[in-house]
C-alpha cells in the first residue's frame, strides 16, 4: 500500500469542499497530479495545491492507497466522500459529510467529525475517536435511505439524529447519544454504550436500539415485554425488551408482524 | 375629497386578507384610513404614512453615522459587493412580491450566492418535513366550509393571525357549517394557557419539549395499543378521548405554528403531524396546514421552487442548487462564519437570528433592503428604503394555503423612492456588467 500524506499549510478563510480527498480519486496519481486536483472555496474553484503540501505517490487502485491528513482541517468538508477502498487517517479533526456514502475502505478521524458523517453511508468502516456531531449514519435530506451497510464506531458522543432512515449496517457509540436515534428506521442496529435522552425509535419500522444507559423519556409507542439476555461484543447483559414503534405503520415478515426491538439494560 | 378602495390586501401576515377597505386621498398620495383589517395589519398600512420616514439610501461611515447616498451609488456598492464576495448570502425575501424575488435569484445565480428565506427561522422544519413525507393540505376555503374539528398545534392565531378564526376557521357559517363556531370543535395544544387555548373545547396542555411524544401518542390511540399512563404531562384517557374526537368529525384540519416548528424534535414534529393527519385520513377526512408568518414566505418557497428546485436554504455557489438545512441554511452559514457578504432584503435577521450571528453580520461587507430600519437596517453598512410593498406597490404573493393573491397598489411612494423590483433590477444589470456578461 502507497501513502500519500497531505499536510494543511495554507487554511481557507472559509470552508473547503473537498469531496477529492478520498483514495478512488488518488489513485495512481503522483504527488503533483494529486495537487492538482479541484478543491472549491464558496464559488471559486482552486487546487488541492493551494491549500495542502501533498508528499507521496498514490498507489495503482484505490485500495492499495493510504492517505494520512495532518494540520488543521476542521474547515474541510467530504474528507472521504464516496470512498471504495484504501484507508483515510485524518489526525485532527474535521468537518461537515465525513465518509458521505462511502462503500467500503476504513476511515479513521482522531479528533472530532461534525454533522452529515456517514450520510447514506453503504459499506466499509468509520472509526471517529472523538464526537460525531448530529445526523450521524443518516440519509440526505428528502432521501429515504439511510446508511445501509458497514460499521461504525465513535468513541466519544454522538448529536442528535442518529440512524434517521437506517437501512442496515451498525453504529456503536461509546459515549453518549443527543434526542433522536433511529427515526424512521427499517433496519440496522445502534448501540449506545452511554446515556440516551429522549425520542429513540420514533416512526421506527424496523431495527434494533440497545442501550446501556440511561434514557430520559421513552417513546409512548413502545411496549414492555419482559426481559431478556443479549450477547453484545461477547458480554452478555440482561435487558428490559420493547418493541415499537406501535403508532407506525408495519411491515408483514412470513405473516408475521415485525417490530423494532429496543433493549435497555438493566 | 377622499376615495375609497375595497377588496385591498392586507401585506403584513399569511392570512393575507383580502377584504379590506382603504380610504386614500384624491391626488392619491395619503392614505387616511383602513377598514376591516386587524390592529397590526392598519398599523402596517399607517406606518408608510409616518412623516420621519427614510426615503434615500444611507451608507455607514467609519465613525459609524450614515452619510446620504443616490440609488446609484447604492447599486453600485451591492453589485461589487456581490461580485467580490466568495460566498454571500441573500437572505428574506418574505415581505416582497415574488416579482422582486425572482430578479433577486437572478442575481443570485450570478453571484454564485446562498439564498434562503425566513423559513429558515420559522416552517423550515415544516419544508423538511414535507419533503421526507409529503403533505395531505387544502385551501382556507375548504375549511370555511367543511371543517368540523380545528386544531391549532403550538399556534396562537388569536394574537399571531387576528382575522384567521373570524375569516376561515372557527366563526364563519360556512356551506357544510351553517352553525358557524356551533358546527366545530376546537382542540388546542399548547403548553400555555394562551388567548386561542381559553376558547378551546379541549386544552391539551402538554408538556414543553413533549410534543413528538404526543403526536406519538395521538396514533398509538388510534391503533388501540398500549399507553403508558401519562404522556407529555397527560393522562393516557384524555389522549385517547381527543384522538376519538378527531375520528369522529366529518372533515378535520391541523394548523401549526412555531410551538412545534422551533421547539424540540423541530422538523420531527411536523413529520410526525403529517403522519397522524394521514393516519386520520383511515378514518375521516383530515388536512394540515402550517400558519406561515409573513404574508410572501409561501411566495418565496414558490419562486425558489419553481426556480430551483428547493423552497429555502439554497446554495448556489458552485454553479447549481443543493439543498440541506445545517449546512446550506443561514444560520449555520453565519454561526460557522462560512459566508463573506450578507444581502438582506424584506425581513430582519437582526431581531431575529441568535446573536453569534448577526456579530457575524456586523463584520462583514453587508447590504439591508427594507423600508423600515430595523435592528438589520442598524448593523448593516448600507441601508436601502424602498417602496412599501402591498400599500406603495402592486405585486403577487402566496397566502399560507398556497394560494397566489395579486396585491393592490394604495397610494404612491414618497417622489424619487424605488421598489424592490426596481432597485433588484438595476443591481442586476449592473452586475451583469461587472460580471462580464452584459
Ligand atoms: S389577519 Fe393578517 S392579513 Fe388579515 S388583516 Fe390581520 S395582519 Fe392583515
Amino acid at each position: 500500500m502507497e501513502t500519500v500524506t497531505i499536510t494543511m499549510k495554507n487554511p481557507p478563510a472559509l470552508y473547503l469542499e473537498a469531496d477529492n480527498i478520498c483514495p478512488d480519486k488518488f489513485a495512481g496519481k503522483t504527488a503533483l497530479q494529486i495537487a492538482d486536483l479541484h478543491v472549491f472555496e464558496g464559488n471559486t474553484t482552486s487546487t488541492i495545491g493551494k491549500y495542502f503540501d501533498v508528499s507521496g505517490n498514490a498507489g495503482a487502485s484505490a485500495a492499495d492507497t493510504k492517505i494520512v491528513v495532518k494540520g488543521d482541517v476542521k474547515k474541510v468538508k467530504y474528507i472521504g466522500m464516496k470512498m471504495s477502498a484504501g484507508e483515510i487517517g485524518v489526525e485532527g479533526s474535521t468537518d461537515l459529510y465525513a465518509g458521505a456514502w462511502m462503500t467500503g475502505g476504513k476511515l479513521t478521524v482522531k479528533g472530532n467529525v461534525e454533522a452529515f458523517a456517514a450520510t447514506g453511508m453503504k459499506g466499509g468502516e468509520l472509526v471517529i475517536e472523538g464526537n460525531a456531531g448530529n445526523y450521524l449514519g443518516a440519509a440526505y435530506r428528502g432521501d429515504w435511505r439511510g446508511m445501509s451497510g458497514g460499521k461504525i464506531l465513535v468513541k466519544g458522543n454522538a448529536g442528535s439524529d442518529v440512524g434517521m432512515y437506517m437501512l442496515g449496517g451498525e453504529i456503536t457509540i461509546n459515549g453518549n447519544v443527543d434526542v433522536h436515534v433511529m427515526t424512521h428506521a427499517e433496519g440496522g442496529k445502534v448501540i449506545i454504550k452511554g446515556n440516551a435522552k429522549s425520542k429513540l425509535g420514533g416512526q421506527l419500522v424496523d431495527g434494533t436500539i440497545i442501550v446501556y444507559g440511561t434514557i430520559d423519556v421513552m417513546m409512548p409507542g413502545y411496549k414492555p415485554i419482559g426481559t431478556v439476555e443479549l450477547e453484545v461484543d461477547g458480554a452478555k447483559s440482561k435487558f428490559a425488551h420493547f418493541i415499537g414503534d406501535t403508532g407506525e405503520r408495519k411491515k408483514k415478515r412470513k405473516g408475521q408482524i415485525v417490530y423494532g426491538n429496543l433493549y435497555k439494560k438493566v | 375629497m377622499t376615495k375609497t378602495m375595497t377588496d385591498v390586501v392586507c401585506p403584513f401576515c399569511g392570512t393575507l386578507c383580502d377584504d379590506l377597505e382603504v380610504v386614500v386621498s384624491d391626488d392619491g398620495k395619503q392614505l387616511k384610513e383602513v377598514y376591516n383589517a386587524c390592529v397590526i395589519g392598519t398599523e402596517k398600512f399607517l406606518h408608510s404614512q409616518t412623516k420621519d420616514r427614510i426615503t434615500r439610501p444611507r451608507l455607514k461611515q467609519p465613525d459609524g453615522s450614515w452619510k446620504e447616498v443616490s440609488y446609484d451609488e447604492a447599486v453600485e456598492y451591492t453589485a461589487q459587493m456581490l461580485a467580490n464576495a466568495k460566498k454571500p448570502l441573500m437572505y428574506g425575501w418574505s415581505s416582497t412580491n415574488c416579482e422582486a424575488q425572482s430578479v433577486g435569484h437572478e442575481i443570485a445565480e450570478m453571484a454564485g450566492a446562498c439564498v434562503d428565506n425566513t423559513a429558515a427561522v420559522c416552517h423550515g422544519p415544516t419544508v423538511i418535513a414535507l419533503q421526507d413525507i409529503g403533505l395531505p393540505s387544502c385551501t382556507l376555503g375548504e375549511i370555511k366550509n367543511r371543517a368540523d374539528r380545528i386544531l391549532f398545534w403550538g399556534c396562537n392565531p388569536a394574537h399571531a393571525h387576528p382575522r384567521h378564526m373570524s375569516r376561515y376557521s372557527i366563526y364563519p357559517r360556512g356551506f357544510f357549517t351553517g352553525k358557524g363556531q356551533k358546527s366545530r370543535k376546537m382542540i388546542v395544544v399548547d403548553p400555555r394557557v394562551t388567548d386561542t387555548a381559553k376558547l378551546a373545547d379541549v386544552h391539551l396542555q402538554v408538556e414543553q419539549g413533549r410534543d413528538y411524544e404526543l403526536l406519538n401518542a395521538f396514533r398509538v390511540a388510534l391503533n388501540n395499543e398500549w399507553l403508558p399512563d401519562v404522556v407529555a404531562g397527560i393522562p393516557a384517557a384524555k389522549i385517547r378521548e381527543a384522538a376519538d374526537l378527531c375520528k369522529n368529525g366529518r372533515f378535520g384540519i391541523i394548523f401549526f405554528g412555531m410551538g412545534v416548528t422551533q421547539t424540540l424534535s423541530k422538523n420531527h414534529n411536523i413529520d410526525e403531524a403529517i403522519a397522524l393527519t394521514k393516519h386520520l385520513n383511515e378514518f375521516t377526512k383530515f388536512s394540515i396546514m402550517p400558519m406561515r408568518g409573513h404574508y410572501n414566505v409561501t411566495g418565496s418557497g414558490e419562486v425558489l421552487g419553481w426556480q430551483f428546485g428547493f423552497p429555502y436554504s439554497v446554495d448556489l455557489t458552485r454553479g447549481f442548487a443543493r439543498y440541506n438545512p445545517g449546512d446550506t441554511s443561514s444560520i449555520d452559514l453565519l454561526a460557522r462564519g462560512e459566508v463573506d457578504a450578507m444581502f438582506t432584503i424584506a425581513s430582519d435577521p437582526g431581531a431575529h437570528f441568535p446573536i453569534s450571528c448577526v456579530k457575524h453580520i456586523a463584520k462583514i461587507p453587508s447590504v439591508c433592503i427594507d423600508p423600515h430600519q430595523t435592528p438589520t437596517s442598524g448593523v448593516s453598512k448600507l441601508h436601502v428604503p424602498v417602496a412599501f410593498v402591498g400599500v406603495e406597490v402592486g405585486g403577487n404573493a402566496y397566502r399560507m394555503d398556497n394560494v397566489p393573491i395579486d396585491m393592490r397598489k394604495v397610494v404612491d411612494p414618497p417622489a424619487g423612492m424605488l421598489t424592490d423590483e426596481e432597485f433588484l433590477t438595476k443591481v442586476r444589470d449592473r452586475l451583469k456588467q461587472l460580471k462580464g456578461k452584459a
